[in-house]
């Protein structure tokens, strides 16, 4: 099997899956070009991530990086949920095929994005440079 | 229960290929080249498989030469027709879009080598037609290969027309047979083709098998060195087991073609109303000039891979166009071709049945394929843009 036994039980019970009227902070980042699009949408109290969701289109890997990534990021303080790498969505997910590495990517850029978004809204100000700029994939074409 | 419909990636073997097979491992196991009876009666074998097939695809057994697969035979017919070319300072040749890779990646060879390539469009049918092959001829064209029918989505070529244009104006011309061989009728003389590659594991014979035919006095150029098999045109020790199952698998899918084709095409045609019901659905290809058993759609807002292990998850074995399968991120190249944009390349799902599927295993497919899409759309954040009008619908 290409995926581990991991991404099939994040791809075929992805948690998560849904979004939030009222939230916070929304990501969505690639393209439909690409073959992915993840938009991430977060719930955030006292700098607490207190409920995320997620909408995918995209593979299997793609989904089970997005049901990942939610799941790690869920309870967690901005700051730590901003340290979130996509290696660490990878091994969550008992490792990803090199091709499907990207769709780990996308997953932590559309945390940050969603936090930037936060940030954003609320005036809050940031330190620029430790976001994706979020506007290409950059990944796959 | 589960329902295998990825008959054009392969076939499982006939038990009449198997039973024709099965003595040629441990009885008649000598080598053909050998002089003593156990050698003799393995080359008398191959002498009536050559025949066989031959006689079903209308040339002479001496016109067939055994290889290990349509990729071999599709890179022999190229590289045979560039050395043709070199010795007639023609550097012209001429395909398609939609060609299967093992005659893309070697045009890109030839490429660098010094030949320039036209690759004819397919139009949205996925069909070629013949007044570009004829717009697209120059004093210096060598060589046409256009393929019979195409792996993806099934759409059958005026192969009998494009080998006609040719023939008028003495080009060499090749066709690309993998997917219609044992599928639909070919009759290399009266569709006036000089080269034809075949696969056997397509038509339910074994795979590592195939068959380059290539009209007498065409000089052939050589990919492997070192032996007189195959009139000194392929060395290596004959695959003698392969090559009886090959025959009589494509013996068998010869007798019963017609049954065969009268028997899937209502089971396609269901498969593609029953799909297209789905909203936002495209059938790609031609619906009538369409291989029987090849069933391909795209869905907007989903993505292929995904609807694949979904399906898989229902045990319902099938392929995508989808890039996320292969290794590669780009989408097929036979959909772009065919002006298919991007995002629903991407959404694509191929359905390639046998003789051995019913009518209730593709009510089954209908049912799971619906529900599926419908699941997947709910979580594509594109789906709710096409819902909420921020986004167009393509199809």
């Amino acid at each position: 099997m290409l995926y581990s036994k991991k991404v099939m039980d994040h791809f075929t019970n992805p948690r998560n899956v849904g979004t939030i009227e009222d939230a916070d902070g929304i990501g969505e980042v690639g393209n439909a070009k690409c073959g992915d699009i993840m938009k991430i949408y977060l719930k955030i109290e006292d700098n607490i991530i207190t409920d995320a969701k997620f909408n995918t289109f995209g593979c299997g890997s793609a989904i089970a990086s997005s049901s990942m990534a939610t799941e790690l990021i869920k309870g967690k303080p901005i700051p730590e949920a901003l340290q979130l790498t996509n290696k660490a969505v990878a091994e969550a997910l008992d490792g990803l095929p090199a091709h499907k590495i990207h769709c780990s990517v996308l997953a932590e850029e559309a945390i940050k994005e969603a936090i930037k978004d936060y940030y954003n809204k609320n005036n809050i100000t940031y330190n620029h440079t430790i976001f994706p700029d979020g506007t290409s994939c950059g990944h796959c074409l | 229960m589960n329902i295998y419909v990825d008959n054009a990636a392969t076939t499982k073997v006939s038990e009449t290929a198997i039973t024709a097979m099965l003595p040629y491992f441990n009885q008649v196991y000598g080598n053909p080249s050998s002089l003593h009876s156990a050698g003799q009666l393995a080359a008398e074998s191959l002498l009536i498989a050559r025949e066989t097939v031959a006689n079903i695809l209308g040339c002479s057994p001496k016109e067939i030469i055994f290889t290990s697969g349509g990729s071999e035979a599709n890179n022999q017919a190229l590289l045979s027709a560039a050395e043709i070319g070199k010795k007639k300072n023609k550097k012209h040749i001429i395909s398609s879009t939609i060609e299967h890779h093992s005659i893309l990646h070697t045009l890109e060879k030839l490429k660098k080598q010094g030949f320039e390539i036209t690759l004819l469009n397919a139009h949205k049918n996925g069909i070629i037609h013949p007044d570009e092959l004829i717009a697209s001829i120059r004093p210096d064209t060598i060589f046409v290969t256009i393929m019979y029918a195409n792996n993806e989505i099934g759409s059958i070529q005026p192969i009998a027309e494009l080998g006609k244009i040719c023939q008028e104006h003495g080009i060499l011309f090749h066709t690309d047979a993998v997917q219609a061989a044992g599928h639909i009728k070919i009759h290399v003389k009266k569709e006036n083709i000089d080269m034809l590659s075949l696969s056997a594991h397509k038509f339910h014979g074994p795979k590592g098998i195939g068959i380059l035919y290539a009209k007498h006095g065409i000089p052939l150029t050589n990919l492997i060195e070192g032996g007189a098999q195959e009139r000194g045109k392929r060395a290596g020790t004959e695959n003698l087991p392969a090559i009886i199952g090959m025959a009589a698998a494509l013996q068998e899918a010869a007798k019963h073609i017609d049954k065969t084709a009268a028997k899937l095409i209502p089971l396609r045609d269901r498969l593609i109303e029953g799909l297209t019901e789905i909203p936002h659905t495209v059938l790609n290809g031609d619906p009538i000039q369409r291989l029987p058993n090849n069933i391909h759609v795209c869905f907007e807002g989903i993505e292929g891979e995904s609807l694949l292990l979904l399906l898989n998850n229902k045990g319902i074995y099938a392929s995508s166009g989808s890039a996320c399968t292969s290794g590669s991120l780009d989408p097929s190249h036979v959909l772009l071709a065919i002006g298919q944009p991007h995002e629903i390349a991407h959404g694509s799902l191929r359905l390639s049945l046998s003789e051995e599927n019913t009518i209730e295993e593709v009510e089954s497919i209908i049912k799971i394929t619906k529900e599926s899409v419908t699941y997947l759309r709910g979580m594509s954040p594109i789906w709710k843009d096409l819902q909420e009008g921020k986004r167009n619908y393509v199809i």
